[in-house]
Parts: C-alpha cells; sequence; structure tokens
C-alpha cells in the first residue's frame, strides 16, 4: 500500500474558505463593495488577486460591483462578488441582467439579519426566497448552501464551475455564523478537484451565435476582444442576441433561459441525507441550521430513535425529486429555518398535504441560532 | 454597370442586424453615430479592439448597429460595466455611449466615480436635455423653464452642467460639441479615445420629435441652427464680457491634462507584487 501523505488541517474562517475556493475554481476578478458579514471575502480577494495577475476594483456600490462583474464576464473572466442584505438587493436588477445575456458570475450572499440593516453581524437565512424569486420577470435561479468552512471551499469552487457551465449568474449562499465561524480543514489535493471553463467557440465568428438552438442548452461563450464581437441586450433577443419581439423568437429565449436548468437538475442538485433509510422523523435543513440538526440526528439516534436529516446543498432549483423520495412516507417533517418559513414553503409546494405527515416549522428571525433542544423539542408535536 | 455605393461607414455596421434604427427622423443620434465610426476609422482600431457599452434610452440603442463588442446594459450602469471590461481586458478601446438621463441621474454616481478613477473609459454623452426613450420627462439637464411631460408647467429644478460636473469629479479630457459640429464630433471622440484615462464628450444634441414638440423649439433642422448660433468655440465664448456669456455656451476641449490612468496603476501594482513573489 502507499504510504499516505501526512496532510495538514489549517484553521480557516468561512469566509476565507470562500476566497481560496475562488481562487482554485480560477476566479480572476473580483468587483465588489465592503459590508457585513462578507467584508473578509473583498479584503482577501484585494490582497491575494493582484498577487496573481488577477483583477480586483472596489466599486462605488453595489449596483456598480455586480455591474462590472457582468462586464468583467463578457470580456472573459471568471467574475465574483461578494455581498449581504443589503447589498443583494442592490444587485438584483445586475443579477438579472447577468441571467438574461447568460453571463457566467458568482454572487456571494453571506446572510445577516434582515429586513433592512437588520442585524449587521448576525446570522439569517432570509434571503433564500430572493435568490430565486428577486429579480423582476421569469428567470431560474442556482444556489448553493454549504454548512461548514470546508464545504464553503468545495461550494465556492462548484458555484464558479456550474456558472461558467450553465452560463449563468450563481448564487453563493453564507450566512453571518459560517462566515465567521473558524474550523480546522484539510483542502482537497487541487489536482484532483475540477475545474470547469466556457466552452470556447471553435466555428468561425461569421457563423457564431451567442445563443445558438442546442438540444443540451449548453453552449460555447465567445469573450469581448476575441474576434467574434456579438451583442448582448437585456432586451429579449434572437440567436444572435439582437433585440427581437417576435413571439416565437421570445419564446425560444425564455425556454433556452429555463431549460438549460430545469433540464440539468441532475447535475444541479445535491443533498446529503444522513440516517434517513428507515428515519420516521426526518429533519430539513440548510446551511448554519443543518449543523444543529445533525447533532440532534446523533443524539437520538444513540437513544434508539428513528430520526433523519436531508440536507440541500443546492437551495435552486429546489431538490424537488429528492424530497418527495426521501420525505414522502416519514411520520413528520421538522424544518429549522432563519427566517419566516422560506424553505417550509417550498417543502410545502413539492409535498402537498398528507394527514398521516405533520411539518412542523422551527423559525427563528431574532439573529440568534437554533439549538438543538429546540428541534427535539418540535418533534413532540409529531404522533 | 452602374456601381454600388460602398461607404467607409458600411464597414463597421452589422449587415445582419435589421436596419432600419429605432431613432425617429431628425434624431442627432445618427450624426453622433456616424461621427464616432469616423473617428475609429480614422485611428485605424480594429473593430475586435473596440468595445462600446450602454446605458438605456434611445442613445443607448447605439452599439446593436456597430460591428464591435458591444453591450446595450441597465438603465444608468454602462459606466460600471465597462469599468468591469477594461479592468479585465485593458487593451481593448473601450467607450460607451450614454445620455444625459443614463450618466447623470440614474448613473450620476457611476459617473464620478470613474471620472475621479480616472480609468481609460471614453464617454461619448449625447445630452438632449429630455428622457426620449420614454416619452419626455425631464432631466437633470432639461433648461429652467423649459417644458417636460413631468414638469408641465416649466422646469422648476436646477440642472447640472455635465462637464463641469465630470472635470469637477477628475475627469482628464472633457469636451464638448453638438450635433451640429460633426467635425468636432469626430475629432473629439479621437482625442477621448487616444486619451489615457478618463475622458467624455458631451454632444448637445436634438430631440426634436420630443423636446423639440413639447418645447416649440421647430423641426430638426431649426433646433440644428439654433445649436450652431448659441455654442460658441472655446476661445471665441472666453473673450465675450460677462453678460454676454449668460447666451452661450462653450464648445471645445475644456480639459485635456495627463494623470496616471488606473488599469495602468493595477498593472503596475501586479508587476511589483509578482517582481516581489520571484525575489523571495
Ligand atoms: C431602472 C430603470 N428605470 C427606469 C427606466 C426607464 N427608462 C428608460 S430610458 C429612460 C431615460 C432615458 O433618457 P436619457 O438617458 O436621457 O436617454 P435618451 O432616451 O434621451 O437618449 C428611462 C427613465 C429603465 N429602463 N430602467
Ligand atoms: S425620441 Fe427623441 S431622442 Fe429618441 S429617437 Fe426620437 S428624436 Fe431621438
Amino acid at each position: 500500500m502507499a504510504k499516505k501523505k501526512k496532510v495538514k488541517a489549517v484553521l480557516m474562517q468561512g469566509n476565507e474558505a470562500i476566497s481560496y475556493g475562488a481562487l482554485a475554481a480560477g476566479v480572476n476578478f473580483f468587483g465588489g463593495y465592503p459590508i457585513t458579514p462578507s467584508t473578509e471575502v473583498a479584503e482577501i480577494m484585494a490582497r491575494e488577486l493582484p498577487k496573481r495577475g488577477g483583477k480586483f476594483i472596489q466599486m462605488e456600490d453595489e449596483i456598480a460591483s455586480i455591474a462590472s462583474v457582468v462586464g468583467a464576464s463578457l470580456a472573459g473572466a471568471k467574475a465574483m462578488t461578494a455581498t449581504s442584505g443589503p447589498g443583494f438587493s442592490l444587485m438584483q436588477e445586475g443579477i438579472g441582467f447577468a441571467k438574461m445575456i447568460e453571463a457566467p458570475c458568482v454572487v456571494v450572499n453571506v446572510m445577516r439579519g434582515g429586513p433592512s440593516t437588520g442585524l449587521p453581524t448576525d446570522p439569517s437565512q432570509s434571503d433564500i426566497m430572493q435568490a430565486r424569486w428577486g429579480s423582476h420577470g421569469d428567470a431560474p435561479a442556482i444556489a448553493l448552501y454549504p454548512d461548514s468552512v470546508l464545504e464553503s471551499y468545495e461550494l465556492t469552487i462548484r458555484a464558479v464551475n456550474l456558472a461558467e457551465k450553465y452560463r449563468t449568474c450563481v448564487t453563493l449562499f453564507s450566512d453571518a455564523c459560517l462566515g465567521h465561524m473558524r474550523e480546522p480543514v484539510v483542502l482537497p489535493d487541487l489536482s484532483q478537484v475540477k475545474i470547469i471553463h466556457r466552452i470556447q467557440p471553435t466555428l468561425p465568428p461569421e457563423w457564431y451565435k451567442h445563443y445558438p438552438e442546442n438540444p443540451k442548452y449548453i453552449s460555447p461563450l465567445a469573450s469581448f476582444g476575441e474576434g467574434y464581437r456579438f451583442h448582448v441586450t437585456g432586451l429579449a433577443h434572437d440567436a444572435h442576441g439582437f433585440p427581437t419581439t417576435r413571439p416565437d423568437e421570445v419564446a425560444r429565449m425564455m425556454d433556452n433561459l429555463r431549460n438549460k436548468i430545469v433540464h440539468h437538475t441532475d447535475d444541479l442538485v445535491q443533498v446529503e441525507a444522513i440516517a434517513m433509510e428507515d428515519a420516521r422523523i426526518a429533519i430539513f435543513a440548510a446551511g448554519i441550521t443543518a449543523r444543529a440538526a445533525k447533532k440532534v440526528v446523533v443524539a437520538l439516534r444513540a437513544k434508539g430513535k428513528k430520526v433523519g436529516l436531508l440536507r440541500p446543498l443546492t437551495i435552486w432549483p429546489f431538490p424537488d425529486e429528492l424530497v418527495k423520495q426521501y420525505l414522502s412516507d416519514v411520520k413528520g417533517i421538522i424544518v429549522p429555518e432563519l427566517n419566516q418559513g422560506q424553505l417550509s414553503l417550498e417543502l410545502k409546494r413539492v409535498l402537498g398535504h398528507r394527514k398521516t405527515r405533520k411539518i412542523v416549522e422551527v423559525q427563528k428571525n431574532t439573529g440568534e441560532l437554533i439549538t438543538p433542544q429546540e428541534i427535539i423539542n418540535a418533534m413532540k408535536e409529531v404522533h | 454597370m452602374k456601381k454600388i455605393p460602398q461607404k467607409q461607414i458600411h464597414k463597421y455596421l452589422r449587415h445582419n442586424k435589421s436596419f432600419p434604427h429605432v431613432w425617429c427622423p431628425g434624431c442627432s443620434n445618427g450624426i453622433v453615430l456616424g461621427g464616432v465610426i469616423r473617428a475609429i476609422d480614422e485611428m485605424g482600431y480594429e473593430k475586435d479592439s473596440v468595445a462600446m457599452i450602454s446605458g438605456i434610452g434611445c442613445s443607448s440603442r447605439m452599439p446593436v448597429y456597430v460591428d464591435f463588442n458591444t453591450a446595450h446594459t441597465l438603465h444608468g450602469r454602462a459606466i460600471p460595466h465597462a469599468t468591469g471590461v477594461k479592468m479585465f481586458k485593458p487593451e481593448l478601446n473601450v467607450c460607451v455611449i450614454t445620455g444625459d438621463g443614463d450618466a447623470t441621474a440614474i448613473g450620476g454616481n457611476h459617473l464620478i466615480h470613474a471620472a475621479r478613477r480616472n480609468i481609460d473609459i471614453t464617454v461619448i454623452l449625447i445630452n438632449n436635455n429630455i428622457y426620449g426613450m420614454t416619452g419626455g420627462q425631464y432631466s437633470p439637464t432639461t433648461p429652467a423653464g423649459a417644458k417636460a411631460t413631468t414638469m408641465p408647467y416649466g422646469n422648476i429644478d436646477n440642472t447640472f452642467d455635465i462637464c463641469d460636473l465630470a472635470i469637477g469629479a477628475g475627469a482628464t479630457f472633457v469636451a464638448r460639441t453638438t450635433a451640429y459640429h460633426a467635425m468636432e464630433i469626430q475629432n473629439y471622440v479621437r482625442m477621448g479615445f487616444e486619451h489615457k484615462g478618463f475622458s467624455l464628450i458631451e454632444v448637445i444634441a436634438a430631440c426634436p420629435v420630443i423636446f423639440g414638440r413639447l418645447n416649440k423649439r421647430g423641426d430638426a433642422s431649426s433646433m440644428m441652427r439654433t445649436m450652431k448660433e448659441e455654442s460658441k468655440p472655446l476661445a471665441v465664448f472666453e473673450a465675450l464680457p460677462d453678460e454676454e456669456k449668460e447666451k452661450f455656451y462653450p464648445r471645445g476641449v475644456l480639459v485635456n491634462i495627463d494623470k496616471p490612468e488606473y488599469t495602468e496603476k493595477y498593472a503596475n501594482l501586479v508587476a511589483s507584487l509578482q517582481k516581489k513573489e520571484e525575489a523571495e
């Protein structure tokens, strides 16, 4: 047997892991505006990017930040920004534009309490729905949410990969607790990590279409300055990117935006299922809240109770099929979350009502975390 | 055989984009487009090396017609999009096409910060004193007393002098001309591109269909005549007695100074950090 190389664990903060994950994924442009609790990401990128020949710029606000990110993406960058609630709100029009023109980019939202300025230093999960519906108009979303420092690193790489592959703006969630918490992590060997770059066009420029017909909805993407001279617009557009109001062309564009996500849910959706095989009661939790849930599962399993956890790593597209598969037949589902019922709303949409299954919501939006005991207490409501 | 007409401008227009364009008859936007194309042709820039970014408005519809790297972005946000393009690919010649509303109302913050930063972007600002696209609401440059659909009793709001604003914010090349002075458009746009740093060219323009009608300014040609009469070359303007100055506005290069440019400063930073890394 080959001798295992000794790997050293490093103590790392969640926001640091996001930054290093982004660098590992090849992010070479960051445009941002400081906001607690995401600021460390901008600070690390400001320090690290120029050392690697990458570009960092602090813009005058979040609207400008997302605009600079989209501009850089058009010029070929793997581009990213990081923010929190108020900044995420300001970015919504720009995020919609990125989706509309299919410019790959990543927006990190380290969630804090809201509404408005809310609780700048306290965790929250109240932007779940905003990532899905925050921009006007119909366009599906991709959003990921890790629950540890190591996973922050891994899912940042995945977020960049998915943005490149699906030519869209991906939201990476974290929260004030996860972003600021430190854990020892052993970073994966980068030679083993898959890094995806947008597909380069191989056709001559005269043949190039920025939005071609493609049964798989994943197409090559040219960048400014490479001889392709394409056009992008936030207006409804045809295959060349030129404005159109022709219903057939608009339908094609809208279908393309939708289908590239809904036809690839198998690739996009990730969940973690812990002790779900024979679970009678399931906890459905994401991000920081899932950590309390994991404690509950361990503690109650030790007492012989049939409790399991289903944790979505992909928030959007929502894991409809896996939720049905794992949660259709349990007796009760506990949904702890740091908001007034955003994940549970989706869960109810997918599962519908069933007399023999109870959904118990545990909600907090005071800036505090949900404790394992609070989850255990909620189980009393399942009979 | 009859000779097929071939104008220089055709080389730069997108043949696969179905014309006619969206602009009204008599609109100044086309004149500005002609000036920009002739400036680029004069400099001999490769089409691949030019990025043209716009916001939203009648003026901002320009990029779709030209065969460059083009983006029609969001209302007010052309400059920060252009900033991302320029930061990532400084070798591109990046210009912004924008209107008075786009650049100085909703996008005012971006305009002043790009000027302060002195990033090498050439902003061509078509000032028609009105929101054309949305049908004639007043803009930050609608003159005092002029009518707009949201100033039906005449404008009581104060106005920006766009060039003063840009100069105050730190722009290193600022020029003003009008749609009547087509050669000046070409020259100033060329100088703007050649200038290393943030440049702004304000083109006073006619929106005969909305601003003109609302304010009884006559047709396009009479509005052009007004531009000719009301604007004076800078030197002539400055020689005017103060009370005369009120009646005119200056055309010309108002500011042209050398100052380190942002993407160059950033490139220097990258080079020095990488040298340090190598030394370590
Ligand atoms: C966020 C946002 N707000 C408002 C609008 C509506 N809108 C479109 S163009 C425009 C004004 C354009 O005026 P200007 O920039 O002066 O350009 P012009 O049409 O006169 O060339 C407005 C208000 C918009 N598209 N987006
Ligand atoms: S509304 Fe005014 S600015 Fe717009 S195209 Fe017509 S004339 Fe030009």
